[in-house]
C-alpha cells in the first residue's frame, strides 16, 4: 500500500500527460492516415497555441481567450496545409516532409522572435489549475479532467467518423486517395477538416498540457510532437483509439521512469540514484523502435502490402 | 570536352579557389567573418554531402545525422584531451577514467569509426523499414543517443551533461606549430615573418580534411556500388531483380554515411573548442537536411554550395537584420533579435515550395555547361542544372 500511495503522483500525472499525448496524437495519426506525412509541424502549431493563450490572456478575459486561441489554432493549421502542403500533392513523400520540417523551422523561428527566447508564464486558468488531494498525492484539478476530457473529445470524434457523411469521406479517402476522388468526394475539403479537427484538438490540448508546466518556450512543442507521434506510431497509424492508448501508454512509461529512481532507492534495489530520469525521453523512442521492429503496424493498425 | 580535360579544368577551378583563400587571408584581418563561413561552411558541407549519400543517393529517407555527429564528435575529445587538463575538465568526476590520449588524426578516424560502428549496430533492425518510418527510427535513435550521452552515470567517460573543453582545435593546432620550445623554429619564424600565413593555415585546415573525406565520398558514389545504391534509390524491387542485396548495400551506405558524419561533428568539435550533447539535437538534423535540399537533393558538388550558402546567409549576410540595420534601412523595431531567422526560413520555405530542385538539381557543378549559360546562340545551354 506504501508502495502506491509513494508512487500515486507519478502514475497520476502520466495519465494526465497521457491524455494531453492523446489530443496531440489524434492530429497526427488522421493526417498520416489520409496523406501518408507526417506532420511535423503539428507540435509546433501545439506550441504556438500555447504562445497564443500567453499573449491573448493578457489583454482580455478568459471566457473570449479560450474560444479565440482554438479558433486562431484551427486557422492556423488550415493555412498551413493549404500553404505548404496543398501545392506539393503530386510530389514525391519525401517532399511533402521536407516542407513539414520546414514549417516547424519557421514556426519556431518566429516564436523564437516574437518572445525574444524568453520563458512566457502560462496564465492559470481558474477552477482546472487549483490544487487537489488524491489520497497522499496533492496534484492540480487538470490532471483529473484531462482524461474524462480526453475520452469524451475521443468518442465524439469516432461518432462523427463513424455517421457523418465528412467522416465517410475521410474513411474513404484514408483507404484510397485516387478512387475516392473518382467518386466524387472533395478531397481537398476533407483533408482541410483533417487538419481542423487535428488543430482543434491540438489547441485543447495545449491549454491542459501548459497549466502543469511553468511556461512556454518556442521549442517547447517538439518533444510532445514526436513523443505523440510514436504514440500514434504505437496504437497503429491511422487508427484512432490505437492513437489514444498508445498516448496513454507513453505517458504513464515517461512518468514511472522519471520516479524510477526514488522507487528503487525506496524498496531497496539500487543503494544511491543512477540518474534515469534522463532517459524518460529516450525510453519513447526505445518503445517506438521495438514496435516498429516487432509489429510495423502497431497495435491496431492494418496490414498493408506492397504491390509492385 | 574529354574527361581528361574537364579533371583538368575541375582541379584549375580548385586551385583558383585555394589561391583566393590565399590572397584574402593576406588582405582580411583574420577575425573577418568571412573566415568563419569558409570554415564552418566546409564542415557543414562534408556532412551535409554526407547525409546527400543516404538521402539523395541511396533513397533512404534518415534523420540521425545529429546522432552520429555527437558520438563522432564525443569520441574526438574524449581521446584528444591532454591527461594534464582531465582534472579540470572532469572536475566533478575526479578527472575521468581514461588516462591517455592519441593523436589528432587517429581520434579523427576512431570519431568516425565509432560513429559507423553505432550505425552497423541500429541499421540491422532500422534499415527494414520504409520512408517515413526509417526517418521518425533514426531521429529517435538520435535522441537516444544523447540521453545515452547526457546520462551522469556514464560521467566519468562522457562528462555527463557538462561541457567538454580543452581538446585540440583547429586554432591550437596551428598555433601548437608554433610553440616556444626550441623545436618549432621554422613554423615560429614563418608566422613571424607572415603572420597572414597562420590564419590561412586555420581556415585551410579544415577545407582540406572535408575536401579529402568528400573526395572519398564522391569515388564511392561514382563506383559500382555507387550505381547499385542509386538503382536501390530509383526503384527498389527491380534492383532487387537485377540482383542487388539490398540489405548488404543500404547498410553499406548508412554505416559510410555515419562515419562521414562522426568525422564531420569531430571536425565541428575542433571548430567549436567546446562541445555539449545538449547541441546535437534534432533542429541540428533538420539544418543539414534543409542544405542538402537547397543544395539539390542528390548533388554532391549541390550540397557543397548549399552549406556555404546557408552558412554565410545565416552566420553573415543576414546578421543585419539581428542588429537593427539591414541594406541601409535603420528600423531597430523590427531587426531585432531572431529577425533574421525568421527571414532565412521564409526563404526556404520558399526554395522547398516554389525551387524544389534546389541549386543544382541532381546534377552536379559542370564548368562547360556554366559557360554554355553564357552563350545562348548554342543549344547545349539551355540544358542547366537551374531550372
Amino acid at each position: 500500500m506504501s508502495f502506491i500511495s509513494a508512487n500515486l503522483p507519478y502514475i497520476l500525472s502520466g495519465i494526465s500527460v497521457g491524455g494531453q499525448y492523446a489530443l496531440i496524437a489524434i492530429g497526427y495519426t488522421m493526417v498520416y492516415g489520409i496523406l501518408r506525412l507526417i506532420n511535423f509541424a503539428h507540435g509546433d502549431v501545439f506550441m504556438v497555441a500555447g504562445l497564443m493563450m500567453v499573449y491573448l490572456a493578457s489583454w482580455a478575459p478568459l471566457y473570449i481567450t479560450i474560444p479565440l486561441v482554438i479558433i486562431l489554432t484551427v486557422l492556423l493549421g488550415f493555412i498551413i496545409e493549404r500553404a505548404a502542403y496543398k501545392p506539393l500533392r503530386s510530389a514525391p513523400r519525401m517532399s511533402i516532409m521536407i516542407s513539414a520540417i520546414g514549417v516547424s523551422y519557421l514556426l519556431q523561428n518566429i516564436s523564437l522572435y516574437i518572445t525574444g527566447g524568453l520563458n512566457k508564464n502560462y496564465p492559470s486558468i481558474p477552477w482546472i489549475s487549483d490544487t487537489v488531494t488524491i489520497g497522499t498525492a496533492v496534484t492540480k484539478r487538470v490532471t483529473l479532467i484531462t482524461p474524462v476530457l480526453t475520452i469524451v473529445l475521443v468518442i465524439a470524434l469516432v461518432i462523427l467518423i463513424k455517421h457523418t457523411k465528412i467522416g465517410m469521406a475521410m474513411r474513404a479517402v484514408s483507404r484510397d486517395f485516387e478512387t475516392s476522388q473518382l467518386m466524387g468526394i472533395k478531397v481537398d475539403s476533407v483533408i482541410s477538416s483533417t487538419f481542423i479537427i487535428g488543430s482543434l484538438l491540438a489547441a485543447i490540448g495545449s491549454m491542459l498540457y501548459f497549466t502543469n508546466y511553468p511556461g512556454v518556450v518556442p521549442n517547447s512543442g517538439a518533444m510532445p510532437g514526436l513523443k505523440a507521434f510514436v504514440a500514434a506510431v504505437f496504437g497503429g497509424i491511422g487508427s484512432i483509439p490505437g492513437a489514444v492508448v498508445g498516448a496513454f501508454i507513453i505517458g504513464i512509461c515517461e512518468n514511472i521512469i522519471k520516479g524510477l529512481d526514488t522507487m528503487l532507492v525506496t524498496s531497496g534495489v539500487i543503494k544511491n540514484p543512477l540518474g534515469l530520469a534522463t532517459f524518460s525521453d529516450a525510453f519513447t523512442f526505445a518503445l517506438l523502435i521495438i514496435i516498429l521492429i516487432v509489429k510495423p503496424t502497431g497495435l491496431f493498425g492494418e496490414k498493408k502490402t506492397d504491390k509492385v | 570536352m574529354s574527361k581528361k580535360k574537364k579533371n583538368l579544368i575541375n582541379a584549375a577551378l580548385i586551385f583558383a579557389l585555394l589561391l583566393i583563400v590565399l590572397i584574402l587571408s593576406y588582405f582580411l584581418p583574420s577575425s573577418s567573418m568571412l573566415f568563419v563561413v569558409l570554415k564552418k561552411g566546409a564542415i557543414y558541407a562534408l556532412i551535409a554531402v554526407s547525409m546527400n549519400l543516404l538521402n539523395g543517393f541511396t533513397g533512404l529517407f534518415s534523420l540521425g545525422q545529429a546522432g552520429f555527429m555527437l558520438i563522432g564528435a564525443y569520441t574526438y575529445a574524449i581521446f584528444t584531451i591532454p591527461v594534464a587538463a582531465r582534472t579540470q575538465v572532469y572536475q566533478y568526476f575526479n578527472g575521468g577514467i581514461i588516462q591517455f590520449t592519441v593523436p589528432v588524426i587517429v581520434a579523427l578516424i576512431l570519431a568516425g569509426l565509432a560513429a559507423a560502428g553505432f550505425a552497423l549496430l541500429i541499421g540491422l533492425p532500422v534499415l527494414r523499414l520504409k520512408s517515413d518510418y526509417l526517418a521518425i527510427a533514426t531521429l529517435g535513435f538520435a535522441e537516444i543517443i544523447r540521453a545515452i550521452f547526457q546520462w551522469n552515470t556514464l560521467g566519468p567517460v562522457t562528462n555527463g551533461s557538462n561541457m567538454l573543453k580543452m581538446f585540440p582545435s583547429f586554432d591550437s593546432i596551428v598555433k601548437d606549430m608554433a610553440k616556444e620550445d626550441g623545436k618549432h623554429e621554422f613554423f615560429k619564424n614563418l608566422f613571424t615573418s607572415a603572420p597572414w600565413l597562420e590564419n590561412f593555415l586555420i581556415t585551410m585546415l579544415p577545407i582540406l580534411l572535408s575536401g579529402i573525406c568528400i573526395v572519398v565520398i564522391v569515388l564511392l558514389i561514382n563506383s559500382s556500388y555507387g550505381r547499385a545504391f542509386k538503382a536501390i534509390r530509383d526503384d527498389e524491387v527491380a534492383a532487387e531483380a537485377m540482383g542487388i542485396n539490398l540489405a548488404r548495400h543500404k547498410m553499406i551506405s548508412f554505416c559510410t554515411s555515419a562515419f562521414f558524419a562522426g568525422i564531420g561533428g569531430a571536425m565541428l568539435a575542433m571548430f567549436q573548442a567546446t562541445i555539449q550533447a545538449s547541441a546535437f539535437k534534432s533542429g541540428m538534423t533538420y539544418e543539414i537536411l534543409l542544405i542538402v535540399v537547397l543544395g539539390g537533393i542528390g548533388s554532391v558538388t549541390g550540397s557543397c554550395i548549399g552549406s556555404f550558402l546557408f552558412i554565410a546567409a545565416s552566420e553573415w549576410w543576414l546578421r543585419g537584420l539581428d542588429a537593427g540595420k539591414f541594406l541601409g534601412i535603420s528600423a531597430p523595431g523590427i531587426f531585432r533579435n531572431g529577425f533574421r531567422l525568421v527571414v532565412f526560413s521564409v526563404i526556404i520555405m520558399c526554395v522547398v515550395l516554389f525551387y524544389r530542385k534546389g541549386i543544382m538539381g541532381d546534377k552536379e557543378f559542370d564548368f562547360e555547361r556554366m559557360i554554355g549559360r553564357f552563350k545562348p546562340k548554342k543549344k547545349k545551354g539551355e540544358v542547366s542544372g537551374n531550372e
